[in-house]
């Protein structure tokens, strides 16, 4: 009854998706108030049922209906009810639902917060997330649908996929949807302009707290991932340049020069058409990593070859929007009227820089992740594209941007004083260049890349904080006159300084992993001692445990530190009968922002146990960089000016002139 | 300065920038990437000792030694060849005898395939895409092997084991 009603709702969203998408669209055209009003009505409906049908699912699987396929593939009775309820997204007819569950999301916050909007703009918008709706729910209806019922239902459920049990991913991926299907509502804004053939500062106004929402959970939602796989899959990797996590990272890449690019359009009314090129691109890379995820592709194009209908189904959709988009660019874009000039020297100037290694880089993974997959298609030969490839092309491609990066905000806006700029970072570079000394003296003979790479990162982070030190001219005034300027600089500034500075924080974690991380190999017997960079670790004994689905054999080291005992870590192996297959639960010992990381292997006929341990240096800073960076665009979204909405045009040139820009 | 000259200015360092890119991306092409081979083709086309590839097949079985200090000698095998293979470190959690594998590494001197990494992925009915091209390609398909390829939900990188 449950699963018919979920399908019966999806039936129905996919109804009033399709009327979202015309009806709206015929209003705007006979320029009749009423049909443009059915837009928020069928936005927020079709949310109301998307939701019903997703709650239905959920509702499924927390019962253990295994008489519904979905449910009896992936779940269990003896399964804990948390992994029961993420279960639900951690199959591909569930992730679906649930990605369209946000898009309808997306589309009802619009909906209920766009009464601001001029009337046609909303109508337009949310018709475009209409077709995009539509093609999804009929996707899923299609080739996909989760509520499928088996003839004879079985006693007991396949059980999840014993990696996916686990909080970290249990979270992953409806933040990463949250993010990949974010950008849908900068894309359809844009396709709303174009089809509109008008755009103007207010739009990147409107556009640019969506695109801001996006980016956060879409860069909480990559670092959460990478944390997952870091812990979960045993091995210490926390980046793999696997196809899968480059289909999550190149929407970010092209959303952080959208997010950038806004900006120029809203302060200074210049590179609109650009700003719509990048909108239409990075939700077109959003398709494009839900494309490869879900249709089976990377697995196999085999497999895609001879099970064609979902893969061909989504190829599809992403022709039909990704060309249509393009077209209509390409047809429209002409009609926008260009704005402001400036100088290459500039706060625009320096943006646009950003915006052209951001993509650059963008087109580089693009390249790396997708070649492997036409080369296979046209020629049958098999390659595989790894991390080489990646450091050389993308690594080089973030120097001159990371270089760029504290000048920036520096820079005021039509026409900038460079010089001035670096004299005002002086202190930073000064930062720099004794993080490089100390370290070139402390490593001698060690890496040579490594110093100069933390030099970079402490210049940035140095940079963002001497930016905020010369807004609120701390040092040049009286403490007090500082702390008032710093509580009278728009949120928005802040939100630049922690972003920026996140990215410096993350260069640091990553460089210093890389490079100075040490580790141990070997098979250990109880009460043998591994020493790992200063820290002794004795393996107590190893004991066997019975989890709620799975049996655990639990190891016990006790890890001391000059003499000094700290701690027990209890790494972990887990067998899952219903899947006979195990998964290792790797114990981690986090010392300020650096980890020991142990995690076992197979045990031997004599009783040894196979042991790797690592001690990773700084690693956490890995994470709280984008933490840092997710943190920055909360504050920057939190700014007053993005609070109160979009000002009429003619109220803008009321506003005062403030001596110093804000920077985003 | 003019617009035109403006312009001119943003197109050019753009186009310079593509350039960058564009000899970066070629010159890593060249170096950084890894062909496939399975055992017969390897055999086939005469891969010179020191050249980096993947070898994908089926781990023979009873092939598996474990010896002294993690060194594991297993052999890889597809049908109609098969490729002795060593190892030193931790085997990935599925790594089994009959099943699919991915190694990737050099061979030496003496025709064994020293790997540096060994590939398999985190689902039972999983089978590295690679090896199950080749095997359907050689006709030892079994269609129970590749029944779920979507299982591995959201992001299941290969995991394996490196050193």
């Amino acid at each position: 009854m449950i699963a018919e009603a979920g399908h019966y709702a999806l039936v129905l969203a996919l109804a009033l998706a399709l009327i979202q998408s015309t009806v709206p669209l015929l209003g705007a055209r006979w320029g009749d108030h009423a049909l443009m009003n059915v837009a928020r009505s069928t936005a927020l409906a079709q949310l109301l049922f998307v939701g019903a049908s997703f709650a239905a699912l959920t509702m499924l699987h927390v019962v253990s209906d295994f008489s519904v396929v979905n449910v009896f593939e992936n779940s269990h009775s003896m399964k804990p009810l948390l992994y029961k309820i993420t279960g639900v997204w951690g199959n591909h007819e569930g992730s679906m639902l649930l990605w369209v569950a946000i898009l309808a999301l997306f589309g009802g916050l619009v909906a209920a917060f766009g009464n601001n909007l001029p009337l046609s703009l909303r109508a337009h918008v949310l018709a475009v997330q209409g077709w995009i709706a539509a093609a999804f729910y009929l996707f899923i209806l299609v080739t996909s649908n989760p509520f499928l019922r088996i003839a004879s239902p079985p006693i007991e459920g396949r059980d999840l996929n014993p990696v996916l049990q686990d909080i970290g991913l249990a979270v992953h991926p409806p933040m990463l949807y949250l993010g990949y299907v974010g950008f849908s509502i900068s894309f359809s804004f844009a396709v709303a302009a174009l089809i509109e053939g008008r755009i103007d500062a207010a739009w990147a106004r409107w556009v640019r707290p969506w695109t801001l929402v996006a980016w956060i959970f879409l860069t909480l939602g990559i670092a959460m991932g990478s944390y997952w796989a870091y812990y979960e899959l045993g091995w210490g990797g926390w980046w793999f340049w696997d196809p899968v996590e480059n289909a999550s990272l190149m929407p970010w890449l092209a959303g952080t020069a959208l997010l950038h690019s806004a900006v120029v359009m809203e302060k200074r009314n210049a590179l609109k058409v650009w700003t719509i090129l990048l909108s239409i691109l990075t939700f077109s890379l959003s398709l494009l990593g839900t494309f490869l995820v879900r249709s089976g592709v990377l697995t196999s194009v085999h497999a895609f070859a001879t099970d064609p209908s979902r893969g061909v189904f989504i190829l599809l959709i992403l022709c039909l929007f990704i060309g249509g988009s393009l077209l209509l660019y390409a047809w429209r874009a002409s009609a926008l009227k260009q704005g402001g000039l400036f100088a290459p020297i500039s706060r625009e100037g320096a943006l646009v820089l950003n915006n052209l290694f951001l993509t650059t880089a963008c087109a580089t993974v693009f390249i790396g992740t997708l070649y492997p997959l036409a080369l296979e298609v046209v020629t049958g030969e098999k390659i595989s594209v790894g991390a080489p490839f990646f450091n050389l092309t993308f690594g080089p491609l973030f120097v001159p941007l990371m270089v760029a990066m504290p000048f920036a905000p520096l820079l005021a806006w039509k026409r900038g004083d460079l010089a001035g700029a670096a004299q005002r970072l002086m202190a930073a570079g000064i930062a720099a260049l004794i993080a490089i000394a100390v370290l070139w003296a402390w490593t001698s003979g060690g890496a040579t890349f490594a110093p100069l790479a933390i030099g970079l990162a402490v210049f940035v982070v140095a940079g963002a904080l001497s930016d905020l030190a010369e807004r609120t001219a701390l040092f040049r005034a009286p403490l007090a006159t500082a702390m008032a300027r710093a509580r009278g600089l728009p949120r928005a500034t802040w939100g630049t300084a922690f972003a920026h500075a996140g990215v410096g924080i993350a260069l640091i974690g990553i460089v210093c992993e890389t490079t100075w991380n040490s580790e141990y190999i070997g098979s250990m017997k109880p009460n043998d001692v591994a020493k790992v960079a200063g820290y002794q670790l004795k393996l107590d004994g190893v004991t066997q445990r019975q989890g709620p689905n799975f049996r655990e054999m639990i190891a016990q080291f006790t890890v001391s530190h000059d003499g000094e005992t700290l701690q027990v870590m209890t790494p972990s192996k887990r067998n899952f009968t219903t899947r006979s297959s195990s998964t290792t639960e790797a114990a981690l010992l986090t010392r300020g922002a650096s980890q020991l990381y142990i995690s076992l292997g197979d045990t031997n006929a004599d009783g040894a146990i196979a042991v790797r341990i690592y001690h990773k240096p700084l690693v956490l800073l890995i994470w709280w960089g984008p933490v840092l960076m997710a943190f920055g665009g909360l504050l920057s979204l939190s700014d007053r000016r993005l609070r109160v909405g979009a000002p009429k045009p003619a109220k803008k040139s009321a506003k005062p002139a403030r001596a110093l820009q804000p920077a985003e | 300065m003019t617009r035109k000259q403006r312009r001119l200015t943003m197109i050019g360092g753009s186009l310079t920038v593509l350039a960058i890119a564009a000899a970066l991306v070629l010159n890593a092409m060249r170096d950084s990437i890894v062909f496939f081979s399975t055992p017969t083709m390897a055999a086939e086309k005469q891969i010179p000792p020191g050249k980096r590839f993947r070898l994908g097949g089926l781990v023979q079985p009873g092939s598996l030694v474990r010896g002294d200090n993690l060194a594991v000698n297993f052999s890889v095998a597809d049908g109609s060849a098969t490729l002795p293979v060593s190892y030193k470190g931790i085997l990935p959690d599925l790594f089994r005898e009959g099943q699919g594998v991915i190694a990737e590494g050099t061979l030496d001197a003496s025709g064994v395939f020293k790997a540096d990494t060994v590939l398999a992925k985190h689902d039972e009915t999983y089978m590295p895409k690679d090896v199950a091209d080749a095997l359907k390609k050689q006709g030892h398909w079994k269609d129970d092997y590749g029944a779920k390829p979507g299982a591995a939900a959201a992001a299941a990188p290969a995991t394996g084991a490196t050193r």
